[in-house]
């Protein structure tokens, strides 16, 4: 029987998601105050942000100086492109680790895994190298590539755990029904697995929209993503902080919209497993 | 011939002729991000007049970022910029290395002999100019007037450290929120490791003796760090260990600071409409031990073209263009003389105009005083002022650097700190090969 809960408790814990809720979005929702602010105003005491009155001033300067459509543009096709390629190669990989796994295949599946291990510092300069002779540094397609390969362990073993999770009862019977392989993972597995390869999707698109170490290592102008707009605002001598939040603010507000409408898919693929 | 080849043809010649006509050189100009810059990307305009067969494109990154991103690209020639923004610290090295354009071959009307001598000397490598100094900086103290006046103190121009302490002292209210000094802690080799290695060398220490052995454990450098300590123990703010270039500014900016030692490019911010202090700051040079070396720096963000680009002609047209006296003029005739780069040209201290920026006398005797080829009072096997012009310096300056911040934040003693960075520095030293 469920626990009754008593509307003292039902407000402790909305009381407490709150608190750790804002605690968690405080950065964000003052990166966006301070943004509206004059860069004299925006170094001053938290009062004071408060306190002063609002300009779009920083947003106009970043306008002016930086060509934010190219940049978001660039996000776009590469977050979207290394995550629907990756997901085209995890899942069947996914499919063949889950259902039909030899005997190495725990070892693969770690092997995988260990490559997040390495620091990315560490192969910088052969993937350097291997941009030059291709020809492929500062292009979209280079680094699309690169940002597939990053991701794709994490959409293997995500796809991997879901999948898991199906009977492979029900992929038997579609076979016994003289469902072919292609039939079967299209048909039958896929629409199972929506929750979690959307949820995998969409952590992908967000993890390559925030990566900053491959995106700005290998552009320059022609494939520079919303990193590098940003990173052009940041500055160790001199104050910079309402344009760098202006920059910032823009930036992550097409992710932050992507992942409010997303949100409930989101974490019924994060929680809740594939069959209910 | 028919008509309609005929008409083929003339079309496809148009278009060629055309193609020809618009088809401008880009090169890619790599920069950090600092008010001279973004100001000289505001100003392309006035270049594309006179060079509308060379188009600009820009990369501008923090320059820590900046600084990866083109080693990366300069060690594995790489070829994606054809100018390069860069310190004092990678000329010698990068130079030395084959990687960098010679600009010996500038033409006269450039005037490589009005660039100053320190800022010069520090980017010439066996007689070889290789890069174009854009804008030039010392450190200084910037001090409260009103607050030494109220403390019945007077700052010499020259002041010893002893002068510093004794004014630290006096101005320090803490219950109003006033400290007597602002000064670096934030770990970098950059950030604290560039204040305390300049003040290091006006106590007779330096980093590494004749032979590369690292000189923590001598008197000089636990003089000065505990000395460095103190003043900010008792007369600086709150969490100074995190304490950077901006964090200080800020706290300068509000009144919170009686004196700052940083950067001279401060002054025109502290001086500026964002201060609201700034009709009471006033301009002395870096401290004394007297001991023959001042402890300040010196630094220049120079233009330089990577040995390999495919298009070396029209980086030189743009390196010209930038670090030229024309290029001083034209940000003079549109922002104003306080507005120009500073600390280049020998030509521009001497403008009249220019004379009349506040700042301009002391930032001027602040490079010149500083000596990256002699920079200490010993002799040393290394040149640069606040850094060792070797490889190895970045991660060894840094590492020290969370030394020396971890003693601020109290988390460990002076001696403990100094001999930890002489065990991490004998010890990448030994791993480089250098003993």
């Amino acid at each position: 029987m469920a626990r009754a809960v008593t509307p003292q408790r039902k407000a402790t814990v909305t009381v407490l998601a709150w608190v750790v809720g804002l605690v968690i979005f405080f950065p964000i929702l003052w990166t966006v105050l301070l943004s509206f602010k004059t860069e004299a105003d925006a170094i001053g005491t938290p009062w004071h942000v408060l306190a002063s009155s609002w300009t779009t001033e920083a947003y106009a300067t970043v306008q002016q100086r930086s060509d934010y459509l190219h940049h978001f543009w660039n996000s776009v096709i590469l977050s979207l492109g290394s995550t629907v390629i990756g997901l085209i190669i995890g899942i069947p990989s996914a499919w063949a680790m889950a259902f039909v796994p030899g005997k190495r295949t725990k070892d693969v599946l770690m092997w995988m895994l260990s490559t997040k291990m390495m620091p990315a510092t560490g192969v910088l300069v052969p993937i350097y190298l291997i941009g030059i002779k291709t020809g492929l540094l500062d292009t979209r397609t280079g680094l699309v590539i690169v940002l597939t390969l990053i991701n794709l362990p994490i959409i293997i073993w995500m796809l991997y755990t879901y999948f898991k999770e199906i009977p492979g009862e029900i992929l038997e019977a579609a076979r016994m029904d003289g469902a072919s392989l292609w039939n079967e993972i299209r048909y039958v597995l896929t629409p199972m697995a929506i929750p979690g390869i959307a949820s995998t999707l969409l952590l992908n698109v967000i993890l390559s929209w925030n990566e900053a170490f491959w995106t700005l290592r290998l552009t320059t102008t022609n494939a520079a993503p919303l990193t590098a707009f940003i990173a052009s605002y940041s500055s160790p001598e001199g104050l910079f902080f309402a344009k760098l939040s202006a920059a910032s603010t823009l930036a992550i507000a097409p992710i932050l919209i992507l992942g409010w409408f997303s949100q409930k898919q989101l974490v019924r693929g994060l929680t809740f497993g594939a069959v209910k | 011939m028919t008509n309609t080849a005929r008409a083929l043809f003339g079309a496809c010649a148009v278009v060629a002729l055309s193609t020809a006509a618009v088809t401008a050189e880009t090169i890619t100009v790599a920069t950090v991000n600092n008010g001279d810059m973004i100001r000289m990307q505001s100003l392309m305009g006035e270049f594309n007049a006179q060079h509308p067969d060379i188009e600009v494109k820009w990369v501008t990154l923090e320059e820590n970022e900046l600084r990866q991103r083109v080693t990366t690209d300069i060690a594995t020639k790489g070829g994606q910029f054809d100018v390069m923004t860069i310190g004092t610290y990678e000329v010698p090295i990068w130079g030395k290395q084959g990687w960098l354009v010679s600009l010996n071959d500038m033409p006269a009307e450039w005037d490589a002999d009005d660039l100053l001598p320190a800022i010069k000397g520090g980017l010439t490598v066996d007689g070889e100019l290789y890069a174009a100094p854009f804008y030039g900086e010392s450190s200084m103290v910037m001090y409260r007037t009103d607050l030494m006046e109220k403390a019945g103190l007077s700052m010499p121009e020259a002041p010893t450290w002893d002068d510093i302490k004794a004014a630290a002292a006096a101005m320090t209210d803490k219950e109003a929120g006033i400290y007597g000094i602002c000064l670096r802690g934030k770990a970098g080799w950059g950030e604290n490791m560039a204040f305390l290695t300049a003040m290091a060398n006006s106590y007779g220490a330096q980093w590494f003796d004749m032979d590369w052995n690292p000189t923590f454990d001598g008197p000089e450098w636990k003089a000065a760090l505990t000395d460095y300590l103190d003043l900010m123990t008792n007369y600086g703010p709150p969490g100074a260990s995190s304490n950077g270039f901006n964090e200080n500014l800020a706290l300068f900016q509000q009144g919170k600071c009686g004196m700052w030692i940083d950067a001279t490019v401060a002054a025109s911010f502290v001086t500026g409409d964002d201060s609201t202090v700034a009709e009471h700051v006033g301009f002395a040079l870096a401290p004394d031990n007297g001991l023959g070396k001042r402890g300040n720096w010196l630094w220049a963000w120079s233009l330089a073209i990577p040995a390999g680009t495919q298009k070396e002609a029209a980086a030189k047209t743009f390196v010209e263009w930038a670090t030229s006296k024309e290029y001083t003029a034209l940000v003079a005739s549109k922002e104003g003389w306080a507005n120009v780069p500073p600390g280049t040209r020998t030509s521009l201290y001497e403008n009249p105009e220019y004379q009349k920026v506040p700042f301009a006398a002391m930032t001027l005797q602040s490079i010149n005083s500083a000596d990256p080829q002699n920079p200490t009072v010993n002799p040393a096997p290394y040149t640069g002022v606040q850094f060792a012009a070797i490889p190895e310096f970045q991660a060894i300056g840094t590492a020290v650097g969370q030394q020396f911040s971890a003693a601020l934040a109290g988390s460990m003693t002076a001696d403990e700190a100094l001999q930890a960075a002489q065990d991490l520095t004998a010890r990448e030293m030994r791993k480089a090969g250098y003993n």
